[in-house]
């Protein structure tokens, strides 16, 4: 009788994997976001590429956007959930200010938010492909937390998602520090960025900065970082070993 | 039926052909003869035993008089580190070394043998050995094997052409590049390259690129960690630095040093057995000379 039970429960977990409703992979994707905390709030890099498969699709996709007055959210992932979550998150905020009660949801409560919906998502086997950046200044307390697909969630100094876990993460666990200037925060994330540019297959040189602090949230407009690629070994670079690429 | 009869048959010719044909000697390359009754085992559900990998960052960059080779000293066995200081800079010749990633036995067992092979081109051409003709004899036994010899190698050394520097990856494909790194934290030592390289470094400064790009693979990788081992090759000349940096000490040891004095721990029960058992000889060997 149980195996009988097992079978009709499998049946309706999944469904027919033809008519299934579940998200099985993610189709548009944006590479990694990097985010830090300085002197006067909190930074954010992504660049603006979105990737279907393997070609670069679309090139002009803003992945970092602000939320109520005191947060900025970045997402790396499936660019249709991040859209999804976009309007979770504005009907969130419209509530919160129906009750004009003069208080406004800030970063932390943004950030729980986001955590409850992505694990109760994963639950259901039908998660939201993100991994999220979220970062906010409130009554001056900083603020800079991610979750991920699965409902992984934890605050930090400095937070990178995708590929940046494994190229960002280094660099910043070795150059942040506490009280950095603007100049030296754009510095440092440009540092990242500049080698996810030269490492991750999925990256566009094309990015944008935000910015959020006590006052408000600015995202610069798009450009692009200086590469290097002048190496005297590039220029002839199999000349000591013939047939070598 | 027939059909299965008539296959059995044309199996058996065959066999009494190959009898009268000369014995060919037997191919180099991998035999994948077991494979389909692996296959079947992991099936059934045998785990093959778990092989000791390198975990491992090792990394090579050129300097304006040479090479400098980098690397971590953990090697793990799934999730245990077997060996806390072991070596990953291979010797291949007086001015080649060669740092291993990937499966510990291949690593050794393949720099040893284009070692020893080398050794024997020194004394039949009576020249210093050529890095590219260490690169050409790994690349080409690598590929023989299909990428089943699993050896991601950083070669690097200075011959009479200059310094070089080589990628070798276990499917036998090599790259030439002024700066390199491999294994599991291949990609937080590159992040430190990509930063911070810049072509014609000086000696000091090349060896703390290295070592700052390992300790980042030892810090942000879980598959290296202890100590930083460094080797610099110039013309006519290497410095073989074992353990250079050591930015892991055990921090606590008890000074005083571990006694256990006797009646400390409490005696039950006392047993002696002697081992030699009176044997007595008998004097008169007569009985064996008849």
């Amino acid at each position: 009788m149980n195996s009988i039970d097992a079978t009709i429960a499998e049946k309706g977990l999944m469904s027919s994997e033809m008519g299934s409703e579940r998200t099985l992979y993610p189709y548009v994707t944006g590479t990694s976001v990097i985010g830090i905390k300085y002197k006067d709030g909190i930074l954010m890099a992504a660049d603006m590429g979105g990737s279907y498969g393997s070609t670069l699709r679309y090139k002009s996709v803003e992945r970092l956007k602000p939320i109520g007055k005191h947060s900025l959210i970045g997402a790396s992932g499936e660019i249709s959930d991040f859209q999804e979550i976009l309007r979770y998150l504005d009907e969130l905020i419209l509530y919160d200010n129906m009750w004009d009660d003069g208080n406004s949801l800030g970063p932390k409560e943004v950030h729980n938010y986001l955590t409850r919906v992505m694990y109760n998502r994963r639950n259901k086997f039908n998660p939201l492909w993100n991994s999220l950046v979220l970062g906010g200044v409130k009554n001056g307390q900083k603020y800079l937390g991610t979750v991920s697909m699965i409902g992984v969630h934890f605050e930090d100094n400095h937070i990178a998602t995708g590929f940046g876990n494994h190229l960002a993460r280094p660099i910043l666990r070795k150059e942040w520090h506490e009280n950095l200037s603007f100049e030296d925060g754009v510095k440092l994330l440009e540092k990242c960025m500049r080698v996810l540019l030269y490492r991750d297959r999925s990256a566009v040189n094309k990015l944008q900065i935000a910015k959020i602090t006590e006052e408000g949230v600015t995202i610069s407009q798009p450009y692009s970082l200086k590469t290097f690629w002048g190496f005297s070994a590039f220029q002839n670079p199999t000349k000591g070993a013939e047939g070598s690429w | 039926m027939v059909v299965v009869k008539r296959f059995v048959l044309q199996v058996h010719r065959k066999s009494d052909m190959s009898k009268a044909v000369v014995d060919l000697p037997p191919k180099g390359g991998f035999s994948f003869d077991l494979c389909r009754r692996n296959e079947m085992l992991i099936s059934k559900g045998v785990h093959p035993p778990s092989f000791r990998k390198t975990g491992t960052t090792i990394v090579g960059l050129v300097f304006k008089d040479g090479v400098i080779l980098g690397a971590d000293t953990r090697a793990t066995e799934g999730p245990i580190v077997c060996d806390k200081n072991c070596e990953k800079i291979h010797y291949i010749a007086p001015n080649i070394y060669c740092c291993g990633a990937g499966t510990a036995a291949d690593t050794e067992a393949v720099t040893d043998m284009v070692s020893s092979q080398l050794q024997l081109h020194r004394y039949h051409t009576g020249r210093e050995s050529r890095v590219i003709t260490a690169l050409t004899l790994l690349k080409s036994h690598l590929f023989s094997y299909q990428g089943y010899v699993s050896a991601a190698l950083v070669l690097g050394g200075v011959d009479i052409t200059g310094p070089h520097l080589h990628t070798i990856y276990p499917h036998g494909s090599t790259d030439t590049l002024p700066f390199a790194t491999m294994g599991s934290g291949s990609l937080a030592a590159m992040a430190v390259f990509e930063s911070k390289f810049r072509e014609g470094l000086t000696r000091e400064e090349g060896i703390e690129l290295v070592c700052e790009a390992i300790c980042s693979g030892i810090f942000n990788d879980l598959g290296s960690g202890s100590n930083v081992d460094v080797c610099v090759i110039t013309k006519g000349h290497k410095e073989y630095l074992r353990n250079h940096q050591m930015p892991n000490p055990r921090t606590y040891v008890s000074s005083k040093g571990y006694t256990f004095p006797k009646g400390l721990t409490e005696v039950l029960t006392t047993k002696i057995t002697p081992l030699k058992e009176k044997v007595e000889v008998i004097e008169g060997n007569d009985a064996m000379e008849e």
